[in-house]
């Protein structure tokens, strides 16, 4: 494999005595999308400004197409494309003057690029229009294509569907698929975690400053502890027997007889579904139907964040 | 370097299309004809009362002579007048009118008092946003992202101030003589002008007084306002940098420059204040001899604390804008 285009090697930043991002390490390769998750103030933000030089690491570094980017900004920098947070750009400037005013920033980024990224966001006809009259969406396009100019070789998004319709984010989406097939590598961080499902080949999940899980997306859910519902002949015997085994926990149909003939479901790992059957079979509780729940990466990421926050 | 002249040419275009300029040059269209009109009112009544200028500055010497007899003024005023008298005697022995109206006179007043109020306040108004206003715009974020040193991004911010800075003293002039020429008449730039009056106590010492014709005084003057404006300047973007808000930097600013003035017009017997910027912003003042407000005063001595005071504003907005995490 090649030279990453993104290497992030312990990365840690003290804020106050706080520690906000805690020995962060990943890797994007080229023409990857990775997916960059965490509950609110996991340090996603914090961890994204230190990859484009907006905030100093305490110790650890960023290297960028092999360039260090706290000790060499300018030239780590290059290759990079961001929008931190919102796409905020001049208000009182059109779109194509807040374009010519970043290409100014940039080596080789003439007038018939300009033009060119504004058609690839699809912005043209509005784009002399001054800035303060573009809907959210138009702004977070004419952000991306900003991001574009230089000809990056890695984007970082930070929630980039937000403020955008159904048809926009398809439209993102299929758009974003373009990108990185051509070679570009994409970090997006994201809430919205069908969409990052959607969108990514790998994930990185970070809570507390901490990366806790990182991977190709089914490997994770396959990992993770799965929803198997159970339907089964004599529903109290059943609890008592399934929640007698600590691999097995049962989160509902204990409670009431409300929903005395719903499953009983429970987090387990598919490996242990035959084992179970046979033990129930083995005391007499006839098994009607047991099924396997998808996990979503929502319940998982949920399942993930959540202990952590109640520790 | 070529960076460096896009940089700046980008900040220059932002400023421009912000309309800081127009609103000062607004600013200067409403307040020059007022100053006019009131400048003409008061030259009306004096060539009713004295049809002979020397008439007037005789009347001039005398009422100040009387209000030094009194012993109800303080000492420290007692001075200032002294000066006033000597300074007028000596034009009128070289039978030089002081202010003759016209056009280039009007505008060297309005320069004379502009440079302690109003155009800090002009300055202030085209830069006190101009970090802050990035930083509240968010655009700081794609400014910084962007594969540029830091230092070249202020040094470009600095660059345009500058440019503005100088359009702004250049407007004032050249607006003050279109202007006021209009009621005055264009005419004055060779009027003679007496400049070099040195201060010993409550002594002129006329020695080594000189005159200069109008229109190289103005440009003297214009010079020294312009140097004041970039001490305010720099001061201005240092606050810019290290106030997040733009309303903030543009109030603690323009409260240092009030204070300054209100602490020169009470010609204090605290000496130590004469090291504060605001106090030494009058630099043209030791053109035309008018007293220090400080006793030890002097033209490089100003000079020389302006230079500090802007090159260490400089020196923190470098060092905090290069090195500050960007965290909002």
């Amino acid at each position: 494999m090649n030279e990453p285009v993104l290497a992030v090697r312990q990365l840690c930043k003290h804020i106050k005595g706080r520690s906000i991002v805690d020995h962060v390490s990943f890797e994007i390769g080229e023409g990857e999308i990775v997916g960059f998750l965490g509950p609110n103030g996991a340090g996603k933000t914090t961890t994204i400004r230190m990859l484009v030089d907006l905030i100093k690491p305490t110790s650890g570094k960023v290297v960028i197409c092999g360039h260090h980017v706290a000790k060499e900004p300018e030239k780590a920098l290059r290759y990079v494309g961001c929008i931190v947070e919102n796409p905020e750009m001049y208000s009182f400037m059109s779109g194509w003057q807040n374009l010519e005013h970043f290409a100014q920033m940039l080596d080789h980024a003439d007038e018939a690029r300009i033009r060119e990224v504004t058609e690839i966001v699809q912005l043209e006809d509005r784009i002399h229009d001054k800035v303060k009259t573009y809907s959210l969406g138009m702004r977070q396009r004419l952000g991306i294509a900003q991001a574009l100019l230089g000809r990056p070789k890695l984007l970082i998004l930070d929630e980039p569907t937000n403020g955008l319709d159904p048809k926009g984010i398809k439209e993102l989406r299929s758009f974003i698929r373009q990108l990185a097939s051509d070679g570009l590598s994409l970090l997006i961080s994201s809430h919205l975690l069908s969409e990052v499902q959607m969108l990514c080949d790998r994930v990185i999940i970070i809570d507390q400053g901490k990366v806790i899980a990182s991977g190709k997306i089914d490997e994770l859910i396959k990992q993770a502890a799965g929803h198997v519902h159970w339907v089964l002949g004599s529903r109290d015997a059943g609890v008592k027997l399934l929640s007698s085994d600590n691999r097995i926990k049962v989160l509902a149909g204990t409670e009431s007889a409300d929903d005395a003939c719903g499953p009983i479901v429970t987090a387990m790992r598919e490996e242990l579904i035959p084992e179970t059957v046979r033990r129930l079979v083995e005391h007499g509780i006839p098994v009607h139907a047991v099924h396997r729940a998808e996990t979503t990466l929502e319940e998982m990421f949920l399942a993930m964040t959540e202990r952590d926050t109640i520790a | 370097m070529l960076k460096l002249f896009a940089l700046t040419q980008n900040e220059i275009v932002k400023l421009w299309l912000k309309k800081r300029f127009y609103v000062i040059i607004l600013i200067l269209l409403i307040i020059i004809p007022i100053f006019t009109y009131a400048e003409h009112k008061l030259a009306q009544t004096n060539a009713e009362h004295f049809p002979d200028w020397r008439n007037r500055i005789l009347q001039q010497i005398a009422d100040i002579e009387n209000t030094l007899a009194s012993d109800r003024i303080p000492e420290e005023w007692k001075r200032g007048r002294r000066i006033a008298v000597q300074q007028l005697q000596y034009y009128l022995d070289h039978d030089i009118n002081p202010s003759e109206p016209s056009g280039v006179q009007f505008t060297r007043e309005f320069l004379g008092n502009s440079v302690t109020l109003f155009i800090p306040m002009l300055v202030l108004a085209i830069g006190s946003d101009i970090v802050s206003g990035e930083r509240t715009g968010g655009t700081i974020k794609m400014l910084l992202t962007r594969p540029v040193k830091r230092w070249k991004v202020l040094l470009s911010k600095l660059l345009a101030l500058a440019l503005y800075v100088s359009l702004t003293i250049a407007a004032t002039v050249i607006l003050c003589y279109l202007i006021s020429g209009f009621v005055f008449g264009y005419g004055g730039w060779s009027a003679p002008v007496l400049a070099g009056f040195k201060i010993e106590g409550s002594s002129v010492d006329s020695a080594s007084v000189y005159a200069v014709p109008q229109w190289r005084f103005l440009l003297m003057q214009a010079g020294l306002s312009w140097y004041s404006a970039m001490t305010v300047a720099a001061l201005g973007l240092m606050t810019s940098v290290l106030l997040r808000s733009t309303a903030a930097s543009m109030v603690s600013m323009m409260a240092a420059v009030i204070a300054g003035s209100i602490l020169s017009s009470m010609s204090s017997a605290w000496t130590t204040a004469k090291y504060l910027f605001s106090v030494n912003l009058n630099l043209s003042g030791y053109l035309v001899g008018t007293p220090p407000p400080i006793e030890g005063m002097t033209l490089p001595f100003s000079a020389c604390v302006l230079a500090v005071w802007g090159a260490a504003a400089i020196g923190v907005a470098f060092r905090v804008f290069t090195k500050g995490d960007i965290l909002n």
